[in-house]
């Protein structure tokens, strides 16, 4: 009915529900993700013929993760759903792909950016190690492919992802050693105040804890990673706690700092950053409703800034509602008003997660310079401390010099170490060492390729 | 209002070709402010291929390209690193006898120029260079020919000067320029003022306002050269290697990624330039036939820059025959990084002796005069 061309980017709970959203009114949209399955991070499929039962896959979240499942299902005959397509590119009204190694181009006039988020890494002595995984990836071997990173395994780091991927591995049977968060008690009981808000997630962190400790798993508060030692893989963890080292055997750890936003794609648009606080990071700008700085483009889910999957849904729907607006379609403004609430009350809940789980502001200047900053590029901590001290204080400025962020992950998983070193030898605020550019391909790119389209 | 500067000579422009001529003017004594309005180095200059490479080039174009590689030969002595300058030699690959023909030529008229060519045929590049592909069937060598890296030794340049007692400005754009008398009266950044009897118009890509103030308009348009680089691998890539008749060059680091150019881009704005999809696709073939290791690697990114480009394809170097104390060196076409730092000297030695020992009369200005009209 509709000749206007939307096209989704991220196929998790935000892309999926946007997608509903519009086709209820009509408007099939293209969705397009990287995986094979719909689902996104939280709710990752298994592959075709795995079956785990979802209840083991999901935990507490199965209901949802079934509804995002079937959502998806149902839509994949209403719209072209393109999986295993990766958006390597975009500019103004135009997106390059990549599938099966081919390349093709898709012409847009309407997008919305939903590209969610992955874990945040600060790196620690003997973090290249094999054995050593993020959060993240940790839970993704365990949903994914059923297989456990190693055992015994230690967690680490901070954020909520640390105890429920540990309760997950604990519960799959895999042997937990410890559970190492950098966060104390008093910084968790500073935060219950905004934590009540959402009484349910808080309900089910305390439950992974109480469930873990329960259970015999050791569970460390203000645990801070000092070093993971071995020769050929893991071997043992060390941290700090009240000044005093411990250590303790274990063949694998998986650790991360919270999660930080997927931002190239909107980067490459040429969508407006603004520096958020809370994410300690920059994050494309958008309002209530989910449109960008670019009138064409639309932002939901993780994507641009971290509230977590049920946001994501609400953000997601939302996100299309505006579209549709935007197309002239009427829409029920009560229904938009409703979600636009929803998400302001998530959001001042992410206030005291963000409490709860604070980022290690220590962590830059206890960084020592031969600390492994950049794995890509093989970049020492000393190294980017030199470019910074001969005068680049800004992060590309220094990336140049250095070639920190430079190599196959573009930064993604150093940028934000990167930064805090910056700052932390420069003196200046974290938000005043510039915000590292994106550079296409968003992934690389094969050189086996097929006649493109 | 902040006070005002009074130098010998001003600088618009901190690539290459203006960090250097501040250098070589504090060598020779002159008081000097170096404005960019960016950081130094990081256009053009901080990201082009890194081809230290001479031959190719057109003969009007080698004298100035011999005096730069007196200066590559000392980089160390002159920047203090050596910006991984590898004299890997640049093999140039012909793929029909035609553009062997034509390699052959090149030869013989550059003879005088001590680059060395030495031509090579079929079997010779399957013995030496068994990682070119099969469709070369010659190529020719210039053995002291070379690359670096960019990102490493334009900044360099800015640091050297300044070393030397050159005032650089970075992150102050020059907004206007004016006359007093016989010096110009130069504002940038937020109210900073300069005098000086010279200014030196080393604004690259974006150089032509300059020119066009003083009656000088040139037929410039900018271009944006297309590259990517791969994720290190194993080495194979001994030269610096391009084509005959152009479209493809490549190099590989010392760490193993291997920097391919060729083809165009986009400009995204006046400033900021993109790789579209075509570009990396068509490279991404041509790469695979000429260099067939290359298969089953990845591209970890890709980039462009904004280079001026004059309808001859020769950069603009030397005095404003409008007005006394400007200077020009601008409009370098995709090929000012090796001789950058030699039209830096050039024009310290304009400013000082009031003449260039190496020719550089096909690149007046002049030559655009009819424009005017
Ligand atoms: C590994 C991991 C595990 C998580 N587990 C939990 C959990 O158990 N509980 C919880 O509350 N939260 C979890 N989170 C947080 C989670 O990010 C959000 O709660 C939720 O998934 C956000 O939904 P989304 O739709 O915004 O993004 P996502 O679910 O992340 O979906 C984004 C999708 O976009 C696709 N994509 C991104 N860029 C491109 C591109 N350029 N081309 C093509 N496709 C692209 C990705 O493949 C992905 O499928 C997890 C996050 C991560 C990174
Ligand atoms: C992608 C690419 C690949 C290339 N490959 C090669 C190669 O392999 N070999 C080779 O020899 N050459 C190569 N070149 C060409 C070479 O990089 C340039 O010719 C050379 O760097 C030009 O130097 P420049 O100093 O004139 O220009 P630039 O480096 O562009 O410097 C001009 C400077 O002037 C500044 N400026 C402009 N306006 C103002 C203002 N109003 N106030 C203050 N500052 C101002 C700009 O910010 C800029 O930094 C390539 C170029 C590109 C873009």
């Amino acid at each position: 009915m509709n000749s206007t061309h939307v096209v989704i980017v991220g196929a998790g709970p935000a892309g999926v529900r946007a997608a509903e959203t519009l086709v209820r009114k009509g408007v099939a949209p293209v969705l397009i993700d990287e995986g094979m399955r719909a689902g996104g991070q939280i709710y990752r499929q298994q592959p075709q013929g795995f079956s785990r039962p979802a209840k083991a896959l999901y935990g507490f979240e199965a209901s949802k993760a079934n509804a995002i499942h079937v959502c998806a299902e149902d839509l994949a005959s209403q719209i072209d759903y393109r999986p295993k397509t990766l958006v390597w590119n975009a500019n103004a009204d135009t997106l390059d792909l990549l599938c099966d190694d081919r390349f093709e181009q898709l012409g847009y006039d309407r997008l919305i950016v939903a590209t969610g988020a992955t874990d945040r890494v600060l790196p620690v002595p003997g973090w290249t190690l094999p054995g050593v995984y993020t959060l993240g990836a940790a839970q993704i071997a365990l949903k994914f492919q059923g297989c456990a990173i190693g055992d015994p395994v230690v967690f680490a780091g901070t954020g909520p992802l640390l105890y429920l991927v540990a309760y997950q591995y604990a519960k799959a049977g895999a042997k937990v050693t410890a559970v190492l968060d950098e966060a104390g008690f008093s910084d968790q009981c500073r935060a219950l105040p905004g934590l009540l808000r959402q009484p349910s997630t808080l309900a089910k962190g305390l439950y992974y804890r109480a469930w873990l400790l329960a259970n015999g798993v050791r569970v460390e508060q203000g645990a801070s990673l000092v070093r993971i030692d071995g020769e050929k893989r893991v071997a043992s963890v060390a941290w700090q706690q009240g000044g005093v080292e411990h250590s303790l055997p274990c063949s694998a750890v998986g650790f991360s700092y919270a999660l930080r936003s997927e931002t190239q794609l909107a980067d490459l648009l040429g969508c407006e950053f603004v520096w958020s606080p809370l994410n300690r990071a920059w994050l494309p700008r958008r309002d209530a409703s989910g449109r960008s700085s670019l009138e064409h483009v639309y932002l939901a889910g993780d994507g641009a800034g971290i509230m977590g999957a049920d946001a994501a849904e609400m953000a997601g729907e939302r996100a299309a509602l505006a579209v549709l607006q935007d197309m002239g379609i009427a829409v029920d403004g009560a229904r938009a008003e409703k979600l636009e609430r929803g998400l302001a009350q998530i959001e001042r809940f992410r206030d005291g997660l963000e409490h709860a789980f604070p980022f290690p502001e220590g962590w830059a200047a206890k960084a020592d310079d031969a600390l492994m900053l950049c794995r890509c590029e093989e970049i020492r901590v000393g190294q980017l401390r030199d470019v910074v001290r001969a005068g680049a204080v800004d992060i590309n400025r220094a990336k140049a010099l250095c070639r920190v962020g430079m190599g196959r992950c573009q930064g993604r998983m150093c940028g934000a170490a990167a930064m805090e070193i910056i700052a932390c030898e420069s003196g200046l605020t974290i938000d005043s060492v510039g915000r590292l550019r994106g550079q296409a391909p968003i992934k690389p790119l094969p050189f086996a390729v097929g006649p493109d389209a | 209002m902040s006070a005002l500067v009074e130098t010998d000579v001003v600088i618009i422009g901190g690539g290459i070709v203006g960090a250097s001529a501040a250098l070589f003017l504090r060598r020779r004594g002159m008081e000097v402010a170096l404005i960019e309005r960016d950081y130094c180095g990081s256009r053009s200059s901080g990201v082009n291929f890194g081809g230290v490479r001479r031959q190719g080039r057109p003969l009007i174009q080698l004298p100035l390209a011999q005096r730069a590689h007196a200066i590559w030969n000392d980089l160390p002595g002159h920047i203090g690193i050596d910006g991984e300058l590898v004299r890997s030699g640049h093999l140039k690959l012909a793929r029909s006898d035609e553009d062997m023909r034509s390699l052959e030529r090149y030869e013989a008229e550059t003879r005088g120029f001590d680059m060395g060519l030495e031509l090579l045929g079929e079997d010779d590049i399957r013995r030496r260079y068994p990682w070119v592909g099969k469709s070369a069937v010659g190529a020719s060598l210039c053995p002291a020919d070379g690359h670096a890296n960019p990102r490493l030794i334009s900044p360099a340049f800015a640091v050297a000067a300044k070393r030397l007692g050159a005032h650089v400005y970075e992150q102050t754009p020059v907004v206007r320029v004016e006359d007093a008398g016989d010096d110009f009266l130069v504002t940038a950044g937020d109210g900073l003022r300069f005098r000086a009897p010279w200014l030196l118009n080393c604004a690259g890509a974006w150089a032509a306002g300059l020119a066009l103030q003083y009656g000088e308009p040139v037929p410039m348009r900018a271009g944006h050269p297309a590259m990517l680089v791969t994720e290190p691998l194993p080495v194979f890539m001994t030269c610096s290697t391009g084509v005959e008749g152009g479209g493809i060059y490549a190099r590989q680091v010392a760490r193993g990624n291997c920097v391919i150019g060729g083809g165009q881009g986009f400009a995204l704005d006046d400033r900021r330039a993109r790789v579209d999809q075509q570009a990396v696709v068509t490279l991404l073939r041509q790469a695979t036939t000429l260099f067939p290791s290359l298969h089953g690697a990845h591209v970890i990114r890709t980039w462009s820059g904004t280079e001026g480009y004059l309808p001859d394809r020769q950069p603009v170097i030397g005095f404003s025959r409008m007005r006394r104390g400007l200077v020009h060196g601008f409009g370098f076409a995709g090929g000012g990084f090796q001789i950058g730092p030699a039209v830096g000297d050039v024009l310290a030695e304009l400013v000082c002796e009031g003449a260039s020992r190496t020719p550089i009369e096909p690149f007046s200005i002049q030559r655009f005069q009819h424009v005017a009209a």
